[in-house]
């Protein structure tokens, strides 16, 4: 064969590239045009001011108390919601996984029906229910155990409850997916060792389960860190989260250069925590899970 | 070992019940006769049905919502299912890097995508119309029809799909006629996954959306900032029956699945 005649394998391989490029270019291009570029343009912002460069709008975070309050509140909530759901999901993907088919579909409808309901929704009930003349004051002061209707709502409290719930499945379905997959067998033998049924589950089972609580984790983590609703409707202008720092900043003051700032940083400490946590699981694990 | 069993039995039930309370609460609330949210409610009628179904308002925006999440999830669901395929058939690990950048939609913190989709649209002249509102919707939903068609698509055996060509089938009828019809449910799946996130973004048209194309869910965000109507109950009941219907139809679409490649 001379040099110049084409290899019909290479051309092949060469028309497969071509056929991959061309199925994945309407979506890749949407993505990119209206995610990747305005990100980019987020950056470029943040850096600018008057036309020229700055890092004025960083060095907002040093000093503007609000700035902090902002990110601490957001992450002592990211904190709180995150054990919290480690707390309750862990029980119910437990018996989830070690119940028979049946029950097992049964506990996972009921986990998978709110998270298929709109957010706004949510937020909605919890309005309802926890509002000075709500359902929960009414039933605590019908049963006497308080005189005065408590203050469940337009409060950080209220905000964390309900997101709490609006995420809880997201702890869930990672964590039972990893315990479905932990064989029976582990743990009988570790009963049969002798080991009492608290020490098998502490020596055996939790460690084994421990990739799905870290991605749960991560996933609510993350995710309570750019909640935005919820705080909105249930914070009443007392819980105060980055990302109504960015909306405030372009629709009251037009600072197009502080919403960018923000936006970066806050876009950094996502992509930090899963970055920090691939080290542990791998990312499609995290993503895959849901 | 039994009091265990029991004592972790009590609380999930308990947790359980927590997760589904707020979901049910909205129905009777709904049927409401009264102005105020009592519970349970002083009398039952149908009004904020009637109220919702009268107001013009409601209805444009019940349109917009329904238009734009059929037609993005359809547009996401060929898009996706196209992508999801060129991943899943390349060798290199260049291309398969590349969902990463499909994923990005779930990853980004929604405000900032809000925020730089605002940005674009206030340049190109996409604010406030049914186009920027379909286009923003289905880079929403790329990632879910991607990510459920993939799993479908690992499952499915190539050898299948080489057999087909080397019987002299081409590649495109290969894909319709011996790879679609395996991967179906995880397709619709991901079709109804798109539908859903669409019905119910709302983030970002907060920022993008307005005038004449204003989303259901942009009007009930407005609405409950300013006070609590039980009209928002009765279009949540409707909108929490649209989900769970749909959630019936994937799992539906998932256990004909299974009944035939249990046959097969």
């Amino acid at each position: 064969m001379s040099s110049t005649s084409i290899d019909p394998s290479r051309a092949h391989e060469s028309r497969e590239r071509r056929l991959t490029l061309m199925l994945l270019a309407p979506a890749l291009s949407v993505v990119v045009a209206l995610l990747v570029v305005p990100l980019c343009w987020l950056v470029w912002q943040s850096v600018r001011q008057d036309g020229g460069f700055t890092l004025a709008h960083y060095a907002r975070f040093l000093h503007d108390d609000v700035y902090w309050m902002a990110f601490l509140q957001t992450f002592r909530i990211a904190f709180v919601v995150t054990a919290a759901t480690v707390l309750l999901g862990y029980p119910v993907a437990y018996l989830a996984a070690g119940s028979s088919r049946r029950t097992s579909l049964l506990i996972l409808a009921m986990v998978v029906l709110p998270f298929w309901t709109s957010v706004l929704v949510r937020a909605y009930a919890w309005l309802i229910l926890l509002q000075r003349r709500g359902l929960v004051n009414g039933a605590l002061s019908d049963l006497g155990v308080i005189d005065h209707p408590l203050i469940l709502v337009n409060n950080e409290f209220g905000t964390v409850i309900a997101t709490i719930h609006i995420l809880l499945p997201f702890m869930v379905l990672p964590l039972y997916a990893t315990m479905q997959k932990i064989p029976r067998e582990l743990t009988m033998a570790g009963a049969s060792l002798g080991g009492t049924p608290l020490h098998v589950f502490l020596r055996v089972f939790l460690p084994l389960s421990l990739p799905g609580v870290v991605a749960g984790m991560v996933l609510v983590f993350v995710l309570t860190l750019g909640f935005y609703i919820t705080p909105e409707l249930l914070g009443g202008g007392r819980t105060y989260m980055v990302s109504m720092l960015v909306s405030r900043n372009i629709e009251l003051y037009n600072e197009w250069g502080a919403a960018s700032s923000i936006s970066i940083v806050l876009l950094l400490c996502v992509f930090a925590i899963f970055r920090l946590a691939s080290l542990l699981i791998p990312f499609e694990r995290i993503m895959g899970a849901r | 070992m039994k009091s265990g069993k029991i004592l972790l039995v009590t609380l999930v039930v308990l947790i359980l019940a927590w997760l589904m309370i707020p979901v049910v609460i909205i129905v009777p609330m709904s049927f409401s006769g009264a102005r105020f949210l009592a519970f349970p409610p002083p009398s039952w009628s149908t009004r904020w049905y009637e109220a919702y179904l009268a107001n013009p308002g409601w209805m444009q925006a019940t349109r917009v919502s329904l238009t734009l999440a059929v037609s993005s999830a359809a547009i996401a669901t060929v898009m996706g299912t196209a992508a999801a395929y060129a991943l899943n058939m390349s060798t290199s690990k260049w291309v398969r890097n590349l969902q990463v950048i499909l994923m990005l939609p779930l990853v980004v913190p929604i405000v900032i995508t809000a925020v730089g989709v605002f940005l674009v649209y206030a340049n190109v002249g996409l604010l406030a119309t049914m186009t920027g509102l379909i286009l923003a919707n289905v880079m929403l939903g790329l990632p879910y029809v991607v990510t459920s068609v993939l799993v479908g698509l690992r499952k499915f055996d190539p050898v299948q799909e080489m057999v087909s060509r080397s019987l002299g089938m081409n590649r495109l009828r290969t894909f319709f006629v011996v790879v679609l019809p395996q991967i179906r449910a995880s397709v619709i799946s991901g079709l109804l996954f798109a539908f859903i996130s669409a019905l119910d973004e709302t983030v970002v048209a907060l920022f993008i959306s307005g005038g004449q194309y204003q989303t259901l869910t942009k009007r009930m965000f407005t609405a409950l900032r300013d006070e609590i109507d039980p009209t928002i109950a009765a279009i949540s009941t409707l909108l929490t029956a649209v989900s769970f219907l749909m959630v019936i139809l994937v799992s539906l679409s998932a256990r004909a699945e299974t009944k035939k490649s249990a046959e097969a």
